[in-house]
């Protein structure tokens, strides 16, 4: 009964690259704008939410999701590996909670995540997620956004956006950003940011501490 | 016979004005026959992190082992040190993760929070039900009277020297009245930024 695959579909390629990573990479590119600001008291994740259709009931999609009291997750690219890695970072966080009684750091959790998107890229039968996630948190007094990648990498930053325009994204963001940044100037911040690349109005959905 | 007198022994921590006590017997018997009088029960999980057992001597020396993995591990990957009630926590999962075939050890945990500087005692069950009181945690074969020596000497905001006394002669004395423990004691008084460990003169017997 040999249905599973004991090999990894994620092999190197003679350059060195792993090329579903590369891949992945583009599914993220491809996928819905999403922008992250650090802001001197807290952080902003903000994404868009343009649907295909008006007919789409845009109550039902959530893009911007709690994990913990602290900490938050957004995403660029395929949705339902979003939904995967969400569960799989809320449970992290809980069982972390368990242990200890103390709520998990936002570097912890990061790390941890990324190990499971790591995982994909180096097991039998399954291929790396095609979503890059923005998680954004507050522990130690200040403020976290880190970003993880479909290769397990994670790195921190002071601001970012991901997905479509994401090169014009962070243009304006190194422009605009400064680290005295209150955070109503943030969620100003990040909105015109989305908005570089669409000259039409659309809901943002925004979340901060 | 039961299996937490199997091999004797008695712990006890105090707390004082930003200062803890932690304090064992030295004896290590196989029932009635004293085999060993060196065998602490305290174990340094950090510098200001001690822990304290007394049940079934292997017991105690895999649960401290287990418990100093777990701290190492905890912080490498945090990069910051263990704060006493984490510490706690730690414990009280891991022993109840035997909940249905336990550990025979009553521990006791005395510790420093490395943020807010505050004295921290706390005990737990064999299970791992934890205890915090503001006083005095006593654990052992003569944890009866290890109770009624400290209630009658214990009082609040000791400074080093003062807890010392208190926790020493609140060990000796009811050690003294135990055929199980006794044959030496160690006293580890924890301020911030020093611990002084004593050994004291006590009755071989």
């Amino acid at each position: 009964m040999s249905e599973r695959y004991s090999f990894s579909l994620t092999t190197f390629s003679p350059s060195g690259k792993l090329v579903q990573i590369e891949y992945a990479l583009n599914a993220v590119t491809a996928g819905a704008p999403s922008v992250g600001i650090k802001a001197s008291n807290g952080v902003v994740i903000a994404a868009e939410k343009k649907q295909k259709s008006i007919l789409y009931d845009e109550n039902s999609i959530h893009k911007v999701e709690q994990i913990t009291e602290n900490i938050g997750m957004i995403y660029s690219g395929m949705g339902p590996d979003y939904r995967v890695l969400l569960a799989r970072a809320r449970k992290i966080a809980q069982v972390y909670y368990r242990r200890y009684q103390e709520s998990i750091p936002t570097i912890q959790l990061v790390q941890q995540v990324s190990n499971v998107m790591q995982e994909y890229t180096q097991s039998g039968g399954v291929r790396p997620f095609g979503v890059s996630l923005l998680i954004c948190g507050f522990d130690n007094e200040r403020p976290y956004l880190f970003q993880c990648d479909p290769s397990g990498a994670y790195f921190a930053w002071k601001a970012t956006a991901l997905g479509k325009n994401h090169l014009n994204g962070k243009t304006f963001l190194e422009k605009r950003y400064s680290d005295e940044l209150e955070l109503e100037d943030a969620v100003h911040t990040a909105i015109l940011t989305l908005k570089v690349g669409y000259p039409d109005c659309f809901y943002v959905d925004d979340f901060n501490y | 016979m039961s299996i937490m007198s199997y091999n004797g022994g008695a712990c006890i921590a105090m707390k004082g004005r930003n200062c803890i006590a932690i304090a064992s017997d030295l004896r290590f018997g196989i029932q009635g026959q004293t085999v060993g009088m060196d065998f602490e029960k305290i174990f340094p999980m950090n510098d200001h992190l001690y822990l304290g057992l007394t049940g079934l001597a292997s017991d105690i020396l895999t649960v401290s082992e287990r418990l100093e993995f777990h701290i190492k591990l905890y912080e490498l990957r945090e990069n910051r040190k263990i704060s006493p009630k984490t510490f706690l926590s730690v414990l009280s999962n891991l022993l109840y993760e035997k909940r249905f075939g336990p550990y025979f050890i009553e521990p006791v945990i005395a510790g420093i929070d490395p943020k807010t500087r505050q004295p921290f005692i706390a005990s737990c069950d064999l299970i791992g039900c934890p205890m915090e009181p503001e006083d005095f945690v006593v654990t052992g074969t003569c944890a009866t009277q290890l109770y009624g020596m400290c209630e009658a000497l214990w009082k609040p905001d000791m400074q080093p020297d003062e807890l010392f006394e208190c926790c020493s002669q609140a060990l000796l004395n009811a050690v003294d009245r135990d055929a199980g423990s006794g044959w030496g004691a160690v006293v580890h008084i924890i301020e911030v930024g020093k611990v002084t460990t004593r050994r004291l003169k006590a009755r071989m017997d």
